[in-house]
């Protein structure tokens, strides 16, 4: 089900704790998972589970209670913008509206050619760099002006 | 000015996150220290009393007196735990203190589990910042194999190894049984406590949790003396303090500075109101802290006393600075949509309560305001408040009771007249607020 | 002890007390949820909120512990004051549509709502809706009705043993759920309708059914298994609508099996025989009681006169009650012989020889709590035993240590620490090698008439299950329903109190049925070289009587024992049921009461004989079968057939005042041993499968649609699978001696390899007769 790339990243992160508490890295091994995957399926979570000798449904519950879990599909580049209040008084909700414009996509949706996803954050803890936004969960894009903006999404769409 | 790099000391190099730039910036020297003389830990904690450290992630609990709660005779294993969780809007000084000086944090993690007696440890960190979980992961290579972390350090009999546990979207590990949970691959829900993680906290083992900051400042404190700390601050105050400044500012950032200095020079600091615009209010501890009106926020010093005076908290010192182009209503709704999207779930009050207030905000904002709104949201809140398993109730009712309290004519006028005193032009100025989808 | 004010009542409560645990000892009521005191404390629904002294908060008295010298108060301004905060929170989100919700009149949440609640609602916002979950045939649902006690999840966890159920999302969003299109298939999974505080779980089959205040609710006790449940029927105009766990904890605590909640359905099926029935040729015939009791005591009469006494016996249901036994028995005795028996599924009887007593579990079931060490030898346990095995898991919690000897290691939801898996045929070796190894360890000698059995060398398997039963300070071996059926039942039996008698353990047999022990103490089995169950079923009779008995499925023989009875020149079949293999071999058919329609007494595994009374009339012209048999014995003229109630026939048999009752004993000194004979092929492991074991339980639909209800299949290791080339879903015929069936091979490594499980108990496996036998596997 899973690659044995990904199985080799998960025991490195299995080794991080004590030997009867497998299930502690169950947020690392999703997010390999997904990582591999681009979204957790629900056979994937089932495949993470056993893995990690829990009941399906505790991974589940991990799954869908952390936002960076995608348990739906989602476009090559999924681009989540912070909108929270610090954020937003310094044009986070500006950098939103342009790359719904320039997407032609609303928040949670997805353009035809599958490319991008569109997601809202809440607090990334980089309200400093506002208005900051986040490819594919794990690269943090800081001080998103139009331009950057423009720039990020030709250099993605190449 | 009262700016003062302890921890962001010397951060001037291009590459100041490696084991080699720490070294030389006078790092590991005081766990050298320790090592070498067998310092005992009761000395490490009465040191790091007398330096007055307050937990830096918003609580303020004196650290040293935190450590002194963990059984030392305890016979099985103990944890130690880093809280770099910061998803409080308004937060985001861990970020940079790990980005830049990773060291510091395991340095001090280093230290505490000395002094402690615990064999394991966890930084659990943000998952949104995870180019910053990389990067300790790399930290912590260095330090296992410069000798610093694992079996035997620096070839004494003390061993101690640290992990990276990462988030992966959930404010409320920040709360710190949830982050416990968390790290047991659980959902991230709060524990009641007591029994406190002291005596039953990760894997049900006595564990202590700090802030990423207050492991930072640990090093400084035992190579340069708890005394010298303190006098960075002011009594009951030790130290330095790094502060989260966003919203209309000129230069949002993070300035570390001596606990008692005024609010204003740090304004100035970070580059005074973007376009010269008026203060209109202040967040000055992070989101759940009570909204200052701007009058008595210039009369204040950033402290843990002079704030909780001005009826807030100094939180996590995360500054959220609001102009007068900010609707009250508006910036209101977006906090309590997130307290609302944020709510475990677990305790009724809160998973219950937070949609109400949410929803009732919302109303006002788009027109649907009723007269009572205003006694339903202090009503709603005081039924919340003090009744949930954690915090999180006390932190989405604060901004509902403040704002309402200090800009309660903003809400009447929304109310009565089903639109923004503050005009949508003079709204987009500033940067206008948008808050989440309707539910 | 710890000195608590409450409510301005002092007491004291022991250390580690909580303010609910206080609360509760002077009989202060706290509003609450989530609270039960079974389950680990969640503390998450807020309501027990209370005000303490010097606190600056309400806090919440579950989870609160008790200091020395705290003042509570539950009822005071401040605490009421938080307890109706809570109260609207929970009623925010919740439908106020109680009267078409199933839980109506029944609703914790509906309750406490009127003390707490308002007359109006402040919450002008639009109503959660949640997605209802299908969590089976058993348990219904109405997600929107719940109020995230978590009550459900933390019984899965921590009582049945596996989270089946989860609370996914968060906030608001929060939802109770199965992992995506999986079933709740515990076989404990009706608990979770008790506990729900609220409308969100309710009884499937109960379903608008009936209103609770409608129903009448009376006791009874469970006839399904050995641990004798107690419950409580609840019963609308004569019709059994739904049963609940009668809360006793000495014996289910507050919990009951499926089995016992939702086999009632089996009572209220459309073949329940309501009229005497007489077979004239082929065909038959409704008549009148009178009718049929002189038809069937004249024929009686005549065909033992014709044919002797030796060629008349009874084979009697093990879930019978003590009167209906002891009256059958006495009525087989009355007419010559000795041929009667209960234990149909037993197979071998050389214990009765130098047996002393009623096997039975050698322990109060209680006293589980205190075992640290335990030995389960030949039992599917977890499903044979459901409570049982819930206790243990409990047990196991606090430091129980469990081994098992049993040729499958179906996972009993517990941590087993030491394990045997041998083939059926060496059961007899694996415990002499523990036998051996334990009495090596003690230095102790072992008595010369096992030794003949001892193994020259000892598997590392066996020395661990000695070491484990030796580490132990309190520890007990109990023999399972496997164990009791099996072809050298006796001589397992005879090792494992040697195994206990060296160290140290209690000793006893678990026992497959409601009468298992009742059934010995009735005088229900031979006494004076009489036939046992097997030899009455392997060769034809002229005569039977049998009670509320179906040869192919409650015998071990099969297909084999419907043949014999067939041959027969005349069956009395005293029955609650009609069916085809039932016209097919009885001449008349007396309808009898099942237990809810009759007084009688079971005396459960640690010898607990509880009495009953009906709780439902007799449906059409049944009749409780110890009423029949004493009319019987009338007719045919007997002796001691002049009882006016059922217990003055319980009181010829037990004292009901004694705990345990008496003439119990497990040993078997003086037993002639076998060994084992080496077997050549494939064995057959054959369990009775939980919701096959009773002619009531195969008719209750709910529970046949449950998984544990799957029709039987063939289930081999991977190992035996590729040794007979066979694939997974192979469509195979399973052959032994005795005849053949058609199943569906499927993978399953906990069945030892070499074997091959497939279940009893099921019309299409009946052919295949005995218990353990060597079976061939041939795709087909």
């Amino acid at each position: 089900m899973l690659s044995q790339e990904s199985l080799k990243l998960i025991d490195v992160e299995v080794a991080k704790y004590p030997s009867d508490q497998k299930q502690s890295a169950v947020m690392a091994a999703l997010r390999i998972a997904q990582q591999e995957k681009g979204w957790l399926a629900r056979e994937t979570i089932d495949a993470v589970a056993s893995y990690l000798d829990m009941p399906a449904i505790a991974a589940f519950e991990v799954a869908s209670f952390y936002n960076m879990y995608d348990l739906e599909p989602v476009g090559e580049h999924k681009i989540t913008v912070c909108t929270n209040l610090p954020c937003a008084l310094s044009g986070g909700v500006h950098a939103a509206d342009y790359l719904k414009q320039k997407l032609g996509i609303e928040f949670n949706e997805t353009t035809p050619d599958g490319k991008f996803t569109l997601k809202e954050g809440e607090c990334m803890g980089a309200c400093g760099d506002a208005p900051v936004l986040l490819h594919n969960n794990h690269k943090m894009c800081s001080w998103m002006t139009t331009e950057k903006i423009d720039q990020l999404l030709a250099d993605l769409a190449k | 000015m009262s700016a003062r790099n302890l921890i962001l000391a010397d951060l001037d190099g291009d590459r100041t996150w490696r084991l080699q730039d720490y070294l030389a910036r006078g790092g590991y020297a005081a766990l050298k220290k320790i090592i070498a003389e067998s310092t005992p830990p009761a000395d490490i904690i009465a040191e790091v009393k007398a330096s007055v450290l307050r937990g830096r992630g918003g609580a303020g609990f004196p650290t040293g007196l935190k450590w002194s709660f963990m059984p030392r005779s305890f016979p099985g294993a103990k944890y130690l735990a880093c809280n770099s969780d910061e998803g409080e809007p308004g937060t985001f000084k861990d970020r940079d203190i790990l980005r830049y000086n990773p060291h510091s944090v395991i340095e001090g993690m280093i230290i505490a589990a000395y002094a402690m007696g615990c064999e394991r440890g966890y930084n659990y960190i943000h998952g949104e910042i995870f180019e910053v979980y990389d990067r300790f992961e790399e930290a912590l290579a260095e330090a296992r194999a410069a000798g610093l972390l694992g079996d035997k350090i620096l070839g004494s009999d003390f061993s101690f190894d640290l992990f990276a546990h990462h988030g992966y979207g959930a404010y409320i590990c920040g709360e710190e049984t949830a982050l416990l949970e968390s790290i047991e691959g659980k959902k991230g829900q709060p524990r009641f406590k007591p029994p406190f993680p002291a005596s039953y906290g990760l894997y049900g083992k006595p564990t202590t949790i700090n802030n990423t900051e207050t492991f930072a400042s640990v090093p400084f404190i035992l190579r340069d003396g708890g005394e010298t700390f303190l006098n960075y601050g002011k009594p009951n105050n030790g130290g330095t303090k790094l502060f989260s400044i966003s919203g209309h500012v000129n230069r949002p950032g993070n300035y570390e500075i001596e606990l008692g200095t005024p609010f204003s020079e740090l304004l100035e600091m970070a580059g005074g109101m973007r376009g010269g615009r008026k203060l209109k209010g202040v967040i000055p501890g992070g989101s759940s802290s009570p909204v200052v009106p701007a009058d008595i926020m210039m009369d204040c010093t950033m402290d843990y006393d002079s704030i909780s005076k001005a009826g807030s908290m100094l939180g996590s010192g995360a500054v959220i600075v609001m102009d007068e182009t900010t609707c009250m209503v508006r910036a209101l709704e977006r906090l309590s949509y997130f307290y609302f999207e944020e709510s475990c779930g677990q305790c009724t009050p809160c998973r219950e309560g937070t949609g109400w207030l949410y929803r009732v905000v919302h109303r006002i904002e788009h027109g649907l305001g009723r007269p009572d709104d205003l006694d339903l949201l202090n009503s709603v809140t005081t039924n919340i408040m003090g009744r949930t398993i954690c915090a999180l109730g006390d932190a989405a009712s604060m901004p509902v009771q403040s704002f309402v309290k200090h800009f309660g004519d903003e809400f009447a006028y929304h109310i009565e007249h089903k639109t923004c005193l503050v005009p949508d032009d003079v709204q987009r100025e500033g940067s206008k607020i948008y808050v989440g989808p309707s539910c | 002890m710890l000195e608590i004010e409450i409510d301005g009542k002092q007491l004291q409560v022991a250390d580690g007390s909580t303010v609910m645990d206080a609360a509760n000892q002077v009989g202060a009521y706290i509003p609450h949820f989530c609270y039960h005191k079974k389950l680990s404390i969640a503390a998450n629904c807020r309501m027990c909120l209370v005000q303490v002294e010097k606190a600056p908060k309400p806090l919440p008295a579950c989870a609160t512990p008790v200091t020395n010298g705290m003042k509570v108060w539950t009822k005071s301004e401040a605490a009421v004051k938080a307890q109706k905060g809570v109260m609207e929170f929970l009623l925010i989100n919740h439908p106020l549509d109680c009267p078409i919700c199933d839980q109506g009149g029944e609703c914790q949440l509906q309750d406490l709502a009127v003390g707490y609640g308002e007359s109006k609602s402040r919450y002008q916002e639009e109503k959660r809706v949640v997605f209802n979950k299908n969590l089976g045939p058993l348990v219904a649902t109405d997600m929107t009705r719940c109020i995230h006690c978590t009550r459900c999840v933390r019984f899965t966890q921590e009582i049945a043993g596996l989270m089946e159920l989860g609370q996914a999302f968060r906030g608001e969003h929060s939802e109770i759920m199965p992992f995506v299109e999986k079933t709740v298939d515990s076989e404990l999974s009706g608990n979770i309708i008790d506990l729900c505080p609220v409308g969100a779980l309710t009884s499937k089959p109960f379903r608008f059914a009936a209103r609770t205040w409608e129903l009448a609710r009376r006791k009874s006790v469970s006839p399904h298994d050995s641990l004798g449940s107690n419950l409580i029927v609840q019963v609308k105009h004569d019709v059994v609508k739904r049963v609940l766990p009668l809360e006793n904890e000495a014996i289910n605590e507050c919990w009951l099996s499926d089995r016992d909640r939702f086999s009632y359905e089996g009572l209220n099926c459309a073949s329940r025989l309501t009229k005497p029935m007489i077979r004239q040729g082929d065909s038959w015939q409704e008549t009148d009681w009178q009718t049929a009791l002189e038809f069937a005591a004249t024929r009686l009469k005549a065909v033992v006169a014709a044919a002797g006494a030796e060629e008349f016996g009874a084979l009697l249901a093990s879930n019978a009650t003590v009167e209906e036994l002891y009256l059958a028995q006495k009525l087989v005795r009355g007419l010559g012989s000795d041929n009667v028996d209960f234990r149909l599924r037993q197979t071998d009887f050389s214990a009765d020889a130098v047996s002393q007593g009623a096997p039975w579990l050698g322990m109060p079931v209680a006293e589980i709590a205190d075992l640290n060490r335990l030995l389960v030898i030949g039992s599917f346990f977890r499903k044979d035993h459901p409570l049982l095995a819930q206790r243990v898991r409990q047990a196991a919690k606090r430091g129980l240590k469990v081994a098992s000897i049993h040729p499958t290691a179906d996972d009993w939801l517990l941590p087993v620490s030491a394990r045997m898996q041998p083939k059926p045929s060496e059961m007899v070796a694996a415990l002499a090698a523990v036998l051996k190894a334990v009495a090596d360890a003690e230095s102790k000698s072992v008595d010369a008439a096992l030794t003949v059995l001892l193994p020259a060398d000892m598997p590392a398997e066996a020395k661990a299950i000695a070491d484990m039963l030796l580490s132990g300070r309190q520890s007990a071996i109990w023999l399972g329903n496997f164990a009791m059926q099996h072809a050298q039942a006796a001589t397992l039996r005879r090792l494992a109190q040697e195994i206990a008698s060296i160290t140290g353990s209690s000793f006893g047999v678990i026992g497959d049925a409601a009468n298992s022990v009742g059934g010995y103490l009735a005088g229900a089995v031979p006494a004076t070289g009489g036939k046992n169950a097997a030899a009455m079923l392997s060769e034809s009779l002229k005569s039977y009587v049998l009670l509320n008995v179906e040869p192919s499925l409650d015998s071990a023989a099969g297909e084999r024992a419907r043949a014999a009875v067939a041959g027969a020149d005349f069956v009395v079949n005293l029955t609650a049921f009609n069916s085809p293999e039932l016209r097919a071999i009885s001449h008349v058919m007396l309808p009898v009461s099942p237990f809810t329609e009759t007084s009688g007494t079971f005396v459960s595994c640690e010898g607990r004989a509880q009495s009953f009374v009906a709780v439902a009339k007799p449906q059409g012209d049944t009749r409780p079968a110890w009423k029949v048999l004493r009319v019987m014995g009338n007719l045919l003229s007997l002796d001691g057939f002049d009882y006016n109630d059922s217990e003055a026939v319980r009181a010829d048999v037990l004292d009901i005042t004694a705990f345990p009752v008496a003439n119990l004993s497990n040993t078997l000194d003086g037993l002639t041993v076998s060994g084992s004979a080496a077997s050549a092929g494939i064995e057959r492991v054959a369990d009775v499968p939980i919701y096959a074991t009773d002619s009531i339980v195969r008719r209750a639909p709910a529970l046949q649609r449950a998984r544990d209800g799957a029709a039987p299949a063939a289930y081999l290791s991977a190992a035996t699978m590729t040794s007979l080339g066979l694939n997974a879903g192979d469509a195979v015929e399973a052959k032994t001696e005795q005849g053949s069936a058609r199943l569906v091979a499927k993978a399953d490594d906990t069945v030892a390899d070499g074997c091959v499980r497939i279940a009893s108990a099921h019309e299409t496996t009946a052919a295949l007769g005995g218990l353990s036998a060597v079976v061939t596997l041939e795709r087909v």
